[in-house]
């Protein structure tokens, strides 16, 4: 029964879902509605999980000692920090993201910078591994070289003052071979995922369970 | 060691150096390039543009700041466009750390507006002509559970006043009421709109997406899924000279064409180094 229930509770959802999708007429669309809005309150529950799962993992290493606990440390001052200014902008505004609000201070003094150093970073990476290892080694790696440089300046404006027809081309490269290697792409994930919530829906796949 | 010998072993922190100045050295000066803009942009454009006055265009914030240089300035053009054609603005976002970035866009725009505005009919009001409804976790539930009700999922703004008390909101009950989405996507939640909102309820989408993601829209596109696109930093340049807004979008399009054309000489010479190293170990 340990495997049954949870198994019959998927097979059962797994139906209804996809019904209630296709059929959104009375009763199924109501029905819908209710699933989507559990599904949606359930998330939110995942939410509190995870803060919950960050906390432990990181007081726990903290208190360890653990290598890295400096990194811990930091986190944990940012998360506080984030949560006082959240509650405090809560009380005096109603709303975290008032723009006169501490959380908004937070927001755009600390986190904005830091998302968008580590993001910026990946610039300078790329350009070292470019120079590095993007080599004209075999007949592949230089198509996809060629094809590289062209939407690269097709792509910005110095490409057309270079030559008036390299953005046509870049546009054709986009919208041509491109795209018909991502349409395959896409169909043969469309069909893995359906084959794949097919044998999760009729109990074929378990690994979930264990 | 020679000259090739030095180039295949170039010191890395020179690659940073040369990048970071392509980059620093144009927004310093300023300088500007002109710019082209391309049919997916045009077409996005014309979709706002040809909707008639008062239209209701919701906007999804689907991005943080590490997307913000491509997708922010996309964000003000919209904004710039709608209010100047008086559409009503219903914001929401599926990343809860790019939402503040909406409600600074839309303060920005809607004071540019207010500051020009001579009475209260021609200023730009919260609850009248845009609402931030703020973020929902769950956004496949969300996009599909809109199409019957926001007020399943929204039943207050993000400063928690109920629906019903925004004038603007009065109206809006599912996809029906809305006219356009312009979703700002810098990951999944682009295709989850127009699977779930476009394909199911017949919601007109146009799409404003990094770099990056938007390769993977051009096959909506050309299936006329979406009625326009806007891609990279690129896009957002062209959207501002289609407004007649430049901002940092076209700012930055000089600073990305030095940083795309030192990229490219660096790979050129690196392949040289290569060849010619390659060609001395051969007997």
């Amino acid at each position: 029964m340990k495997k049954e229930i949870p198994l019959l509770i998927t097979f059962l959802t797994g139906v209804i879902i996809v019904v209630t999708f296709f059929i959104p007429h009375q009763p199924f669309g109501g029905m819908q509605q209710r699933l989507l809005i559990w599904y949606s309150i359930v998330l939110g529950f995942t939410l509190l999980l995870g803060v919950d799962n960050l906390l432990r993992g990181n007081i726990r290493r903290m208190a360890r000692r653990q290598a890295g606990w400096g990194y811990a440390a930091v986190l944990m001052a940012g998360f506080v920090i984030c949560f006082v200014a959240g509650v405090v902008s809560l009380a005096r505004h109603n709303s975290l993201i008032a723009l006169n609000g501490p959380f908004m201070y937070v927001y755009t003094y600390m986190i904005v910078p830091l998302q968008a150093t580590m993001f910026a970073l990946l610039a300078f990476f790329i350009a070292s591994a470019a120079y590095r290892a993007f080599r004209a080694r075999t007949l592949e790696a230089t198509l996809l070289l060629i094809t590289a440089a062209i939407v690269m300046l097709g792509r910005v404006p110095v490409g057309a003052e270079l030559w008036d027809k390299l953005p046509q081309i870049q546009d054709w490269i986009m919208e041509v071979p491109q795209m018909a290697a991502k349409r395959g792409i896409f169909i043969g994930i469309a069909l893995g995922t359906i084959a794949m919530s097919l044998r999760v829906i009729l109990g074929l796949e378990r690994t979930y369970l264990s | 060691m020679n000259f090739f010998e030095k180039l295949v072993s170039l010191d890395r922190r020179f690659i940073y150096l040369s990048l970071g100045l392509a980059v620093i050295i144009p927004i310093v000066f300023k300088l500007v390039l002109p710019v082209r803009v391309s049919e997916p942009v045009r077409a996005a454009y014309e979709s706002i543009e040809r909707l008639t006055e008062g239209s209701t265009i919701m906007v999804s914030i689907d991005y943080d700041a590490s997307s913000e240089p491509e997708l922010q300035p996309m964000l003000l053009s919209v904004l710039r466009q709608c209010f100047a054609k008086r559409h009503k603005v219903v914001l929401l976002g599926q990343w809860p750390l790019g939402l503040p970035f909406g409600e600074i866009g839309l303060n920005a725009v809607s004071g540019e507006f207010n500051a020009r505005a001579s009475s209260n009919a021609d200023s730009i009001v919260y609850g009248r002509d845009y609402v931030n409804l703020g973020y929902r976790p769950g956004y496949r539930a969300l996009m599909v559970g809109l199409g019957r009700e926001f007020r399943d999922f929204f039943a207050a703004d993000y400063r928690g006043t109920p629906l019903d008390n925004l004038p603007l909101m009065r109206g809006v009950h599912n996809y029906n009421n809305i006219d356009l989405l312009v979703g700002l996507e810098a990951g999944q939640a682009g295709d989850e709109w127009i699977q779930y909102a476009g394909a199911r309820y017949g919601l007109n989408i146009v799409i404003g997406s990094t770099g990056v993601v938007a390769p993977d829209m051009f096959h909506y596109l050309q299936a006329k899924q979406i009625k326009g696109l806007v891609g990279g930093l690129q896009g957002a340049a062209e959207y501002e000279t289609l407004v007649k807004h430049p901002g940092t979008g076209t700012a930055g399009m000089v600073a990305q064409s030095t940083a795309h054309v030192l990229l490219l000489v660096f790979i050129i010479l690196g392949n040289i180094a290569y060849f010619v190293m390659k060609g001395r170990k051969q007997p």
